[in-house]
Order: structure tokens, then sequence, then C-alpha cells
């Protein structure tokens, strides 16, 4: 039969050692899909493996075994009957004798014992004999690696699959599992023995069997590994972790109450340990121990257990407390790992033994002395660092304590507390809660700093405590609890107490004070609401108390951060646990009174503080940010109305800074939050509306820019964060006011047929005012909102551009953007065709006469423009010329980033800028030769700003056209017009003469630096020759120092980069002398810093292109040692180091 | 034949963390001794693998500059009191300020007052230029050098 040969020759190719691992792979799949396909039986293949299995050659046979078992494996749900497993597992039992052929043995018994129930199983006593001739006949400790593992997989497969059968093996057992677990060091193989040991128990329940005599044999093969010490090499691919292996280990210490006599002296032995890490898992398995053994076991241990963790609290704990604003919720302690641990570990303790656990800490030496040491330094500052990190240590044991249960909190406090208040000076006051008409409490000079700590962490424990617990103690219970009614009887002379620390504005008063003060009446404040420690004229007093620190005490900058941000933690604490009673007082109290400070006329606070106060303040809770947009709003339109109508420059300083805090802070947020839709949409509009009506303008020249640019910050992020049906409603409500309100003659712009600039010279500044908001809302909108009448805007635009408005650049630029997306299908007034061909043919662009240039030729051809001189034109206006780049730069932006082929057109103009040849012939003809060179200098400028126009183009801008402001942005722009420009660049300048050159150079050097590296990486070879002439001709002037800098930046990305440094090797001697030149550019550290990491970049090119180089470098680098920057002299030395060690380590030049 | 080590047990240090310094982005920074200690504290000690910041020869405070002068006086502080290893900590520093500093500063290098038993004759042979050029010239002294300068083990 054919098929039988086939599977012969399948078996063959497995059985021959000498076939590679990848056939013997194939065909072991090949007879397992056989047998799937049930094309072939198990009894078939046995019988024609029959010569394989017996013969009497270890190595066949071993191969033979094998693949029966890996065959198997491959079967695992496949049905097959009692018979044929019974026989099967028969033949692989006896064959665990076998030691020349084990590893197949192994496989076929744990294939067998871990099939699916649902394809028949291995019976009970088959798997016990499996196990008996396991413990007879396996060395395993004498095996392979790769054995040992499948033996222990093999006896984890038993213990879990199989517990009954081989729980009767008794003795024999855990006896057999000891030795074959001795000595191990495998992770692998360990992970296996830890999971065993911790299943092990569960097979012998009684506490009388046979695992108790052994608990201790066992537990010894355990504790070798304690702690785990993992030194395994990080390059060996191991997927397990040391963390992996000590929890592991874990598991199988608290496996069983039985190991207690045994573990906990060793654990605790071990806490003692200097080694961190042994530290924190000792702690980490107490903790686990704990659980698990029980109250009864662990309370044996517990004056060790308590001695031992008090040390490792009290070493572990730093001894400096931060007094910053951010401390003020949760300890002010940094993070300690060890000291957490055990602190947990505390906690569980106390949980399982209040009783045990608090009667130590109660009687404690350490923590008395601590007691009686506060009490001997006043100030916090006075006490030793040792004696601070003990009382650190202290405030940990004592809150943990309070945490851990409500009797332990009654404890501690019962035993602590009132000895606090005694040190503290404080008594006892009628227990109604009432602030008493006071003045009678007594209140010392000076708190004691210590007990105010301890105090206050107490506190805020037993605030966490009765936050954390679930069910909320009836009313009548809770003031049974003793420490409920301590604190009722404490607490005036305590609110007093934090309160006159607080404000403590002594000479000596020191930010402990007030940083303890604040924390312990901001933890009072924050107590829950069910809980009627804090009556509502405590609460308001409080808040008081920290509304006049911010209303009045801004000098001291620390308690004047504390209690802002006390009132913010207050305001978010009241939001999130719906305090419905405290809201209102808070609402009265703190909001509003923060609110009026946006509009109060008196300067008594500054206005950052006041800014600062109201957003944060906001930030706490949404209806309180409701209320303080409204502030602000009202402080800006009132400040506005005072800017138009008296152009008071005070008022614009304010509303500057206002709407500053608006944009930066408000929007945001509400950007973030959900239901706040309306707000930035009534902020337009209400702008709009005041600028509509505000007839009277009065804003003089010189604030005026400021607050404009801060208005339309503010506008263009308010637009950008409507809807876009709330961007149409403003989009026509600004049309409308800029057509009807202002003096631009929009109707006429459309009709007229040519273009004059001087039709638009009669505008005022209102209405200048009005076309930048205009222009702010333009550059913000979706490219789905409608913009009417976009034809007269254009024009309008294009005018107020030539002025030098910026602004309407880039709103032009948006537009072109954005303008008939064919997905939006929105109305247009008109395509982007006809809106380009409108901007090219006004021809402002067009700055030579015709002229016999190929692009030039070009562009004529294609547009059929007539070819206007602006020059001749409008005189020799070269600032004219400059806003006409600048605009044409922003429109070419737009048109770019949409990847829209008429940016062609334009980059065509400002490559014409570049190349002076026809122009320099028209100015010799037309004007004198004295008045020749002013005009060159003035052309040059042109020149120059139409290479800059490149760096519009490319750069990424935060005003306009960006994701942020729904810019249309097409994926890899830059790339592709990298890609199209660099060879044009690179053929222009070949042929151009010097001055050309250099701006052509300055263009290409703005492209160069905006592209992404890895699209000039793929280009280096070409790229590299005109980063290095654009770095040697831009080097002289010093306004060129940033291009210079991202120019080295890209060249040292490519140096970095591995194809990079294969493409620039041959140039290698070029770019070491220009990096030369570079180590001494006295205008800028950080060019000098990079030219000189660049060098020890190409120190590791190859060694024969940079080898003569050698002394030259290392001369020009002795030179740099020298540098008056510390950061360059350093890289000098590195830089030095590698090129001198290029050849020999000797530095002797 | 085997000396053993002449001071086999050290007392090892933690080391400190390095300063960040805030830069200031105008004018000059002047060479103060926290670079020169920067320079050298990563010297590894020619017997053991630990730094000379580890081992407590060298602190912020052994080192004093002046850079009007060009002056950089260097006072370490071996470990025991005849170590003959000095020398070879001293010409170890030698080497490493003539790498990062220009020529035109002078450096002193000098044991700490008292640390050791042979203190001056040590002194002086550190300071003298054609002893230390000769000791440069020895291929093995060179080499245990360059192995303190360059060594990877810290």
């Amino acid at each position: 039969m054919a098929e039988t040969s086939q599977l012969i020759q399948y078996i063959e190719s497995f059985v021959d050692s000498s076939r590679s691992p990848s056939q013997q792979a194939a065909s072991l799949d090949a007879i397992a899909s056989l047998l799937k396909n049930n094309q072939l039986t198990v009894e078939t293949l046995v019988r024609e493996m029959e010569g394989y299995l017996t013969t009497a050659d270890n190595i066949i046979r071993a191969r033979g075994i094998l693949l029966l078992g890996e065959v198997l494996m491959h079967l695992a749900s496949k049905p097959l009957d009692d018979a044929a497993i019974h026989s099967l597992i028969q033949f692989f039992t006896d064959r665990l004798a076998d030691w020349r052929a084990l590893r197949g043995a192994l496989v076929g018994c744990s294939a067998l014992l871990r099939r699916k129930s649902s394809g028949g199983i291995v019976s009970e006593t088959d798997a016990k004999a499996v196990a008996e001739s396991y413990l007879q006949n396996l060395q395993v400790q004498s095996l392979g690696k790769y054995d040992r593992k499948l033996c222990f997989e093999l006896l984890q497969c038993l213990l879990e699959r199989y517990p009954k059968a081989v729980a009767s093996l008794g003795d024999n057992l855990i006896y057999g599992i000891c030795e074959a677990v001795d000595g191990e060091k495998d992770p692998h193989c360990l992970m296996l023995i830890f999971h065993i040991i911790e299943i092990l128990p569960q097979l012998f329940p009684d506490p009388l069997g046979p695992f108790t005599s052994f608990a201790h044999d066992l537990f010894e093969n355990l504790s070798y590994y304690f702690p785990i010490h993992f030194t395994h090499p990080k390059g060996e691919d191991l997927n397990i972790k040391r963390d992996d292996l000590a929890r592991a280990l874990m598991l199988a210490f608290s496996s069983t109450p039985l190991f207690e006599p045994f573990a906990i002296p060793l654990l605790l032995e071990k806490l003692s340990s200097s080694l961190p890490s042994a530290k924190v898992d000792s702690l980490r398995y107490l903790s686990d121990c704990t659980v698990k053994y029980g109250a009864d076991r662990m309370a044996k241990h517990g004056e060790a257990l308590w001695s031992s963790l008090k040390d490792a609290v009290f070493t572990s704990l730093d001894s400096v407390l931060s007094f910053t604003p951010e401390t003020l919720e949760g300890l002010c302690l940094p993070e300690n790992e060890i000291a957490a641990e055990a602190l947990s570990l505390l906690q569980k303790l106390i949980v399982q033994n209040t009783n045990l656990f608090l009667d130590l800490i109660v009687v404690d030496e350490d923590i008395n002395m601590i007691f009686n040491m506060i009490s001997s330094y006043k100030s916090y500052h006075g006490i030793p660092a040792q004696s601070k990190q003990r009382l650190h240590a202290v405030v940990c044991i004592l809150s943990t304590s309070v945490k851990a249960s409500t009797a332990s909190c009654n404890r501690v406090f019962e035993c602590f507390f009132s000895r606090l208040m005694d040190i503290l000076g404080l008594c006892v006051r009628n227990s109604s809660g009432n602030l008493s008409p006071d003045d009678s409490i007594m209140i010392p000079e000076r708190y004691n700093h210590g007990a105010l700590y301890l105090s206050i962490e107490l506190l805020s424990a037993c605030r966490d405590l009765i936050a954390s617990s679930e069910t909320i103690i009836a009313a009548s219970a809770r003031t049974e609890e003793t420490w409920s009614y301590l604190l009722q009887s404490f607490l005036p002379s305590l609110t007093k107490a934090f309160c006159s620390a607080s404000i403590c504005t002594s000479e000596d008063s020191h930010d402990a004070d007030m940083y303890f003060g604040v924390k312990g009446l901001l933890i009072l404040a924050t107590f829950p609401e069910g809980y009627l420690l804090i009556s509502k004229p405590v609460f308001e007093k409080i808040l008081t108390t920290f509304v006049s620190i911010v209303t009045v005490d801004y000098s001291n900058t620390l308690l004047w951060k504390l209690a802002l941000k006390a009132l913010v933690q207050i305001g978010s604490f009241i939001e999130k646990c719906h305090e419905s009673e405290k809201e209102p007082s808070y609402l009265g109290l703190v909001v509003e009174k923060i609110v009026s400070l946006s509009s109060l006329g008196d300067f008594s606070i500054p206005f950052p503080l006041r800014l600062e106060a109201l957003s944060e303040i906001g930030t706490s809770g949404k209806s309180y940010m409701l209320k303080v947009v409204e502030g602000l709003e009202e402080a800006i339109y009132a400040n506005l109305s005072e800017v138009y109508v008296h152009g008071s420059s005070n008022s614009a300083e304010i509303v500057t800074q206002v709407l500053k805090c608006y944009s930066d802070k408000v929007i945001p947020w509400i950007h973030c939050a959900n239901g706040f839709e309306e707000v930035p949409l009534q902020f337009a509009i209400h702008i709009w509306n005041q600028i509509e009506n505000s007839m009277v303008f009065n804003a003089t020249q010189t604030n005026k820019i400021e607050v404009l640019d801060a208005m339309m910050k503010a506008m263009k992020l308010a637009v950008a964060s409507c809807s876009q049906e709330n961007q149409n409603i403003i989009a026509q409500k600004s049309y409308h006011i800029l057509s009807s309100s202002t003096s631009f003659p929009l109707k006429e712009l459309f009709q007229q047929e040519s273009f004059q600039i001087v039709q638009v010279d009669n505008s005022s500044s209102r209405d200048e005012w009005i076309l930048s908001l205009f222009a702010a809302v333009v550059i913000a909108v979706h490219p789905e909102t409608y913009v009417p009448n976009i034809k007269p805007l254009l024009y309008l635009f294009m005018t107020t551009l030539l002025k030098g408005n910026v602004a309407a650049a880039q709103a032009l630029g948006s537009v072109v953007n954005k303008l008939g997306l064919k997905s939006a299908g929105v109305q247009t007034d008109c395509t982007l065709e006809e809106v380009m061909d409108i901007i090219l043919n006004l021809s402002l662009w067009i700055f030579q006469s015709n002229s016999s240039s190929d692009i030039e030729a070009k562009m004529a051809s294609a547009h059929d423009i007539s070819l206007i001189n602006l020059c001749s034109s409008i005189g020799s206006c070269t600032s004219l010329q400059i806003h006409a780049i600048v605009g044409l730069a922003w429109i070419g932006k737009g048109l770019l980033m949409r990847g829209h082929e008429k940016v062609k057109d334009i980059t065509m103009i400002f490559l014409q800028c570049l190349q002076p040849n026809g122009r320099a012939e028209i100015l010799h003809q037309e004007e004198g030769i004295s008045e020749n060179n002013n005009e060159l200098d003035l052309h040059h400028s042109v020149m120059k700003r139409a290479a800059d126009a490149f760096q519009i183009l490319m750069g990424d801008s935060e005003v306009c056209l960006n994701r942020g402001f729904h810019a249309v942005i097409r994926p890899l722009y830059k790339q592709r017009f990298f890609s199209t420009m660099m060879p044009i660049l690179q053929s222009l300048i070949m042929k151009s003469e010097p001055l050309s050159r250099s701006l052509l150079l300055r263009a290409s050097a703005h492209i160069i630096i905006d592209t992404p590296l890895i699209v000039v990486l793929s280009d280096a070879k070409k790229i590299i020759p005109m980063v290095l002439d654009g770095l040697s001709a831009l080097s002289n002037d010093i306004l060129d120092k940033d291009v210079i800098y991202g120019l080295l930046l890209v060249l040292s990305g490519i140096l970095m980069d591995k194809n990079g440094q294969d493409a620039v090797s041959d140039s290698a001697h070029t770019i070491t002398n220009r990096l030369i030149e570079l180590i001494q550019y006295p205008h800028m550290m950080l060019v000098r810093e990079t030219a000189i990491q660049c060098l020890v970049a190409v120190s590791g090119l190859s060694h024969a292109r940079i080898y003569p180089m050698r002394t030259q470098v290392l001369r020009a680098i002795a030179k740099a040692l020298d540098d008056p920057k510390r950061a360059v002299r350093q890289e000098a030395v590195r830089c030095r180091q590698a090129w001198a060690s290029i050849a020999s380590r000797s530095l002797h030049i | 034949m085997t000396l053993g080590l002449i001071n086999a047990n050290p007392v090892v240090h933690a080391k400190k963390e390095r300063v960040a310094r805030s830069e200031d982005p105008h004018g000059e920074d002047a060479v103060d001794p926290l670079e020169i200690y920067d320079f050298v504290r990563d010297i590894r000690d020619p017997e053991h693998p630990y730094s000379l910041e580890q081992l407590s020869v060298l602190s912020e405070e052994s080192v004093t500059v002046d850079e009007k002068l060009g002056r950089i006086l260097i006072t370490f502080t071996p470990t025991i009191q005849h170590c003959s290893m000095a020398t070879v900590i001293g010409l170890c520093l030698r080497v490493k300020l003539k790498e990062c500093f220009p020529p035109h500063f002078k450096v002193d290098i000098k044991v700490a007052p008292g640390s050791h038993a042979d203190e001056e004759s040590v002194n002086k042979q550190l300071n003298d230029k054609e002893r230390v050029a000769a000791a440069l010239e020895n291929p093995n002294l060179r080499q245990l050098v360059d192995e303190c300068l360059y060594s990877n083990e810290l």
C-alpha cells in the first residue's frame, strides 16, 4: 500500500538522526495529520513502528519512542479507546526504566496523562503505576536540563490531574519529590518545583498524615533558594524573570501552615540582612504567610515580628519632609519600597490580631521615646536628622495602625491622641463642636511642630479610614466610637490651633508652621459628610481662613500656594463625593469671592496671581468652572470696552493677561470636559457684538498690538473648539460685521476688474481690528464650515497683506487650504481653481519683466499672465515686495499641505526671485549707476526673504495651518516637496553665480532642515554637498545661526545612522574640514557643541578615510578644550579621546 | 612572585550623584573644582575595580583651581600610609588632566599632608616633569595608567 510505504518514509526520516530538525518536524506533522484525519490508526502506527520501538540500537529506539510520544502529544483530543490508552501507558511506564530512551517515555507519559477527558483518559490505577515507576526508576538530578524539565512537568501533571492516585503513595511520594528537587538550579525547572511544592500539601490535608513528618525536609529544600539571587546573564533568552521566581517561591512558602515553624524564623532572619531586595522579599513573603498561616500561628511570633518591622521602618525612611503644595494630599514623604512593604505587612498583622499588636505598639519604648523627644523640641527644624527619621517612622506606623480597622483606630486615639493634645497645650472644650465665641481658648505662641505633625497624620489616616469604609455606620453608633468622641472634644481648640499656625505671621515663622496649619485645616474640611464632626460654621471658618490668605497674603508665596491648593482640593472633594451640604458654602464663600477678584479695581493683589487663583479654582469642578468663566469673561468685556473707548493702557494690560489665561487654561480645560460647547460660542459672539457696537474706537497704537494678538489667539482657540454648526454661526456673524460696519469696499472689490492698492488706504484702525479678528476666525474654522463671499474676501485679504498684515496672509493660506474639499460637499461661492486664478492673475507676485529664463517662460505659457512689473508700477517699494512674498509663502503653505499642484507655480516665483540676472539688467538700464548700488542692496533683502519663504512653506506653524485649527494635511507632503524641489535646486546651484548661489543654498537649507530625517537619509549622498556648502555659505552672518544649527542637526543625524555613514564616507574629508571650522563658531554654543559631537561620529567612519585627518582634528580640538562654555569643553574631551584612540592611545601629536 | 594586594580590603563608599548643572545660556562658564572633579572621579583604582571616588581617594574638596593664573591643584589621599600605588594614582591624574585641559593650565598633584609615609618624595616625584615623561615611556606603566583611565569595569 502506498500509504504504508509513505508512512515508513516518514518514520525513517524522523528516526534518522542525520536529517535536519526541520525535516524531522515535518515528518512528525505529517504522521500526526494522517492520524487526525483517520487515515491511519494508532494500532497500525504502533505495529509499523514495532521494530523501531524494540530494537537493541539505543539511538534508534530512543528516536522511535520519542516519535510515538510526540505523535501522542498532537492527539490530545482525538478519541482513543480505553484498551489502546491502557496498553500505551503501560508501554511508556515500562520504558521509564530504560534510561537510554528516557525522553520519549517522558513525553509519552505526559501526553497520555494530559489527554482531554472527552477522548478517553488514563485510569487511576495506570496513573498510580506511572508514579510508582517514576519514583522507582528516575534519578532526576542526574539527567540533563531538558529531561529534568520534562520530569518535573510529568510530576506536576500527576499531582494536578490524579491527586488521589498519587496521594495513596504516601511517604514514598514525598520522599521521592524531596530527592528529585534537591539541588536544582535551572530557573525553568525551579518554577516547576516551586509549583509542585505549592500543590503538594493539598494532597495530604490530614494534619497527622505523612506530610507533617516531611515538612521540615521539604522546607529545607525550599529555604536554600531564599532570597532569590538571579544571576543569569542577560544574553540568554529566558522568559523567566527574577520576580516570577520570587513569586512562585512565595506561594510555595505559604502553601501550608505546617511550614510556619521553619519559615517565619528564616524570613525574620533575612529581614535583618543588609541587602535591600532581600528585605523587600522577606516582607512580601511575611505578608503572604500572615494571611495564609492564620492568626494563631502568627501570634507566636508577634514580638519578633514587631521588632523586626519596627527596625525596617525606622531605618528605611528618609529624614527629609518636603513642604511643597504638591504633597498636601497624602504623606509628605518620598516613596520607599521597603517601608511600604513593611507597613502593608503591619496593616495585615493588625487586621488579623488587633489586640496583640496594638499592645505591642502602645508599650513600645521607641515610640514613647519619640513622644518624649518631640515635646522637647518646639520647631520641626530644630529636631536632629536622626530623630526626624524616627519621627517619620512613628508617624507611618501609627497612621497605618489607624487605617487598619475601627478598633485599632480607637485604640490609637485613646492612647496617643490626648497625649498629643497635652503636648500641644490644647484643652477639652464643650463637645458640641461649635466654635465657641471664644478667644477664651488659650493659644500658645507657637505650637509644637512634632505634635502638630503627628496629630495631622493621625487625623488624615482616620479620615481615610472612614472614607474607605463602604458601609457608613449609623450615626448613633458613630458617636460611641472613642476616636469620634475624642476628636469632638478637641475639635474647637484644634481648629483654632491650625488656623493660628497657618496665619502665623511672626518674624520667625517657618514653612513648617504654614504647611502643618494648612494641611490640618484641609484634613478637617475634607472629613466625609456623614460624620458630623465638622459643623457648618467650622467648615465655613476654614474656608474663610483660606480665602483670606489667598486674597491678602499673596506676598508669602508658599503659604499662598498652599492655601490655594487646599481650596482646590476641598472643591474637588466636594465635587467628587457629592457633598450637597458643603457645596453652597463653598460656592458662596470661595468661588464667588475668588471670581470677584477678576473684576476688582484695586491693585491689592497682583493680577497674574488672581488669574492663577481663578483658573486653579475653576479646575476643581465643572460648576465652579462655569462661575470662573463668567467672571473671566466679564473682566474681558469690561476691560475691552475701556480699551475701545478710552484707549486705556492699564485696561489693555489687564485684558491681555486675562485673555492669555483664558486661552491657556480655560479653553483647553473646556475642550477636555463635556457639556461646555456653548461657552466658546458665546465668548466669540460676545466679542463680535462688542466690537460692532463700539463706534468710538480709541485703541492707541502702543498697547494695541499685544491686546490684538491675545484676542486673536483666544478667538482662534475658541472658534477651533466649537462644533461645525457653531462655527457657521460665528462665521456668518463676523462676516456680517465685517461687511456692514467697516469702510472696506467689499462690494466694489467684488466687481472691479483691475486691482489697485491705493483703494484701501483709508481704513481706520478699528477696521483693521475687525479684519484681523475675522482672519482669526477664518484660520480656525473646519474645512466644512461655510465662509460667505470668498471672492471679495480674497481681494480684501490680499490688499491688507500687502500692508504687512501677516494674519491676513495666514487667513488666505487657510482659505486655499480648506476650500472646496471634495468630501465635504459644502456649497461654496467659487472653486479652488478660480481662487487660485484670481490670486495668481493679480500679478502682484511677478517681480521681473519678461525675460528669457526658462522658468518664467514656463510660467507665462501656463497661465498667460499679463506681466506687470510691480517694481515699476509702485516704485521701488521693497517693503511691499517683502510683504507680497510673505503672503505668497503662506498661500503656498496652504496649497502644499493639501497637496495641490499649484504650489509649484508659487515656488517657481520664489526661485525666480532668487536669480538676479534679469532684474539687475533692468535696474541698470532704468536708473543711474549711483543709485544702482542702493537698489541692489534693497533687492537683496527681498531675495533673502524669498529664500526664507521656504521656511514658511516647510515649517510647522503654531498660529495657523495645523491640526488644532483643522488644516487639511496630506500625508507625506513634506517628503513629496523635498523630492521635487531638491533636484531643481541642485541644478540651479550648479550654474548660478555667487550671490544667488548663497540664497539658493539658504532656500535648500530650509527645506532640508524641515524634512523628516529618514527621507534625507535615503538621499544622503546627494544632499551632503548641499548641506556642507550651506554650512560654509551661511556661517558668516550671526542672524543665520539657527539655520546653521538646523543643518548641523541634519548632518549629525546622517552621521549617526548606519546607512548615512556609508553614504557620506567618501566626503569624510570635506565634512571634517567644515566641522573643524564650526568648532570656533562664535555666535552659538549649541553649534560648537554639535559640531564636536559630529566629529566624534566621524571618528566612527572607516579607518582608511579618517586616519589622514587625525592630526588636524586633534589640533583643532585642543583649542576647543579652552572653550568658554563647559558643555563644549566636555564634548571636546570626549572627541579628543575618540580621535586619539584611532591609532594609539598616545596623545602626543 | 605574588606579593598580594597592598591594601587587600579597602573601605568602599557610595558614589555621589552627579549634579546636573543649570546652564546659563549667556556668559562664560569658568573652570571650577566640580568640573575637574567630574573628569577625575571615575578613574579606576590601580588595584581594585572601584573608582577613586568610591575609595575616597578624591573628593570635590580636594580640587582647587585658579582660572586667572591657570593653576590646578589636586590633593589626593591614598587609602593606606604605605601605598606604593600613590605614584601611579598621581600619574593617572596627571595624564587625565593633560587630556582634558588646554596646555596653559599648570597642574600640581600632591598627596594630602600626613596621608602617606613618604609624602615628600612622592610629591617631588609627581611634579617632576622629566620623571613623569620617563614614566610614561615605560610601556608597562603606560599600560597600567591607560587601564585605569579607560577601564570599563566600574
